[in-house]
């Protein structure tokens, strides 16, 4: 008995301890953003690798969503004679929940995997100590440029898998269901309100930072070796996923539980 | 010009220095020796800041390591890694300039990829290999490109971590002749981390071996075939037998 209280104890404190390094991490990631030098090369890069290359993935993963969503919708609503509903839920669906967390796992599974094991990498092979030694700020060089381009790519890849999933939803309804193309945009614009896509925008910034910080994060303290690397890159995904999904939930508690 | 005062550093349980005194003169080589596992890269490390140490103090020209301003006191460094440790996105020209091209040490990019090559003809690469990516060189050229981004700067300081590790004897005997040339040339303090007796050899102005967490003995390098104590020789001799535990 004891000895599963020790245990139980153990875990306790080591997953506090490993939250808390996180959370520092994640202030020191913030400050790197204020403190020159800035490498702009490096932040053009990582907006190209994490914003516009993620562009094709994201697409179709919510172009899909959105069209199965509408037969979903309409399917149920059809019980209960609601099948007009299908643009609204589909907006909101979209826009409020599915676009913004799938942008979230779609990063996660692209771009934190890929920080991951390129910095674990890095650090394996003492990279990232000749980077100190050439007197260049790890934080700096490598987690600020990933950072500010997770900011900035995730609110517009959100942007883009709202639109596309609205798109995808139109599509399947015009050519399936017997929807007019003009009235399910009406329907989709009006029903849209203005704290709908700021909350989707907002979750795209948080997403987009989480997943390039835990990569950033896994990668500089990964193991030796191989393994080290393994290892890392699968933490990495695996933290910044639960925390995308624990993040959505805090956010659609603080944006819509009044 | 570097002096380490009773460093400790473990890991855990593992102790992996006891003690290190250990002093450097300006301008000279330092070779160190010791099995594998003994604390001589993490000594290295200990001396940039890469690891802080337990307790002990070190001393760079007389200063303090940890209150030297930390950019101002790499500025002095050069360090050739083991593996090389070259970024494999930049080309090798960005690799050997990667200082110049960022920093107080910031050039223009012209000049910064005119010095590269300079430097890169130094260690015996022509032109053609600066566009080239770390991955699309062998081994020894890799090995090169790290010693040409070492002395890039024309640090005062440098540190060559087993230099000659994974390479064959030809090439080992390039690069070990290529170190000598650069330390005799530039004038710098170097600290050689080796196993390599040859490297001994050609490098060293003195040499220290590390056994047990400690400096077991430091001597001029005309000494250390001849030493007496046991530990030098069955390490010099490569003898299984003697007082290092080999486990078989």
């Amino acid at each position: 008995m004891i000895k599963a209280i020790t245990t139980l104890g153990r875990l306790s404190l080591g997953a506090i301890a490993a939250l808390g390094r996180i959370t520092l991490f994640m202030g020191l990631s913030c400050l790197s953003l204020f403190r020159p030098p800035f490498y702009v090369r490096e932040m053009g890069a990582a907006l190209l690798n994490i914003g516009f290359l993620s562009l094709p993935v994201v697409g179709l993963t919510s172009l899909f969503t959105g069209a199965a969503l509408a037969l979903q919708i309409y399917a149920g609503g059809a019980r209960f004679n609601a099948e007009d509903v299908v643009p609204q839920i589909v907006a909101i669906g979209m826009v409020r929940e599915l676009g913004p967390v799938l942008v979230g796992l779609m990063i996660a599974a692209r771009v934190t995997s890929s920080i991951a094991a390129e910095v674990a990498t890095m650090k394996v092979t003492e990279q990232i100590d000749a980077l100190v030694t050439l007197s260049t700020d790890p934080m700096r060089y490598l987690v600020a440029p990933r950072f500010l381009a997770g900011l900035l790519s995730g609110p517009a890849l959100v942007a883009v898998a709202d639109i596309l999933g609205i798109l995808g939803g139109l599509m399947v309804a015009t050519q399936a269901l017997g929807f007019n193309a003009a009235t399910y945009l009406q329907n989709t614009a009006d029903f849209l309100t203005f704290p709908d896509v700021v909350s989707s925008l907002a979750k795209g910034v948080v997403f987009g930072g989480i997943a390039t910080v835990m990569g950033c994060y896994y990668g500089l303290n990964a193991g030796r070796g191989a393994q080290g690397v393994g290892a890392a890159t699968k933490a990495s995904v695996v933290a910044a996923a639960v925390l995308i999904l624990a993040a959505n939930f805090l956010l659609t508690a603080g944006f819509f539980s009044s | 010009m570097i002096r380490l005062v009773d460093v400790h550093k473990s890991f855990g349980s593992n102790h992996v220095l006891s003690g290190v005194n250990l002093e450097v003169a300006q301008g000279q080589s330092m070779v160190i020796i010791g099995g594998s596992g003994t604390g001589k890269s993490v000594l290295l490390k200990c001396i940039l800041g890469l690891i802080t140490p337990d307790t002990g103090e070190i001393y760079v020209d007389g200063s303090d390591v940890t209150t030297t301003p930390r950019e101002a006191f790499l500025a002095q460094f050069g360090m050739l890694f083991q593996g090389g440790a070259l970024f494999d996105s930049l080309p090798v020209w960005q690799n050997v300039a990667f200082r110049l091209l960022r920093g107080q040490l910031k050039k223009s990019k012209q000049e910064a990829r005119e010095i590269a090559i300079e430097k890169l003809r130094r260690v015996g690469l022509g032109p053609n290999v600066a566009d080239l990516l770390p991955a699309e060189l062998s081994g020894g050229m890799q090995k090169r490109v790290g010693l040409a981004r070492a002395i890039a700067t024309n640090p005062k300081i440098i540190f060559f971590d087993e230099p000659t590790t994974g390479l064959d004897p030809i090439m080992a005997g390039v690069i070990n002749d290529l170190i000598r040339e650069i330390v005799v040339d530039m004038g710098a303090t170097t600290m050689t981390i080796t196993h390599d007796m040859t490297s001994v050899n050609t490098i060293a102005d003195q040499v220290a071996m590390l056994h047990g967490g400690k400096v077991r003995w430091v001597g001029p390098r005309s000494q250390v075939f001849d030493s007496d104590d046991a530990y030098v020789r069955q390490f010099v001799s490569g003898s299984p037998e003697g007082p290092i535990e080999t486990l078989r």
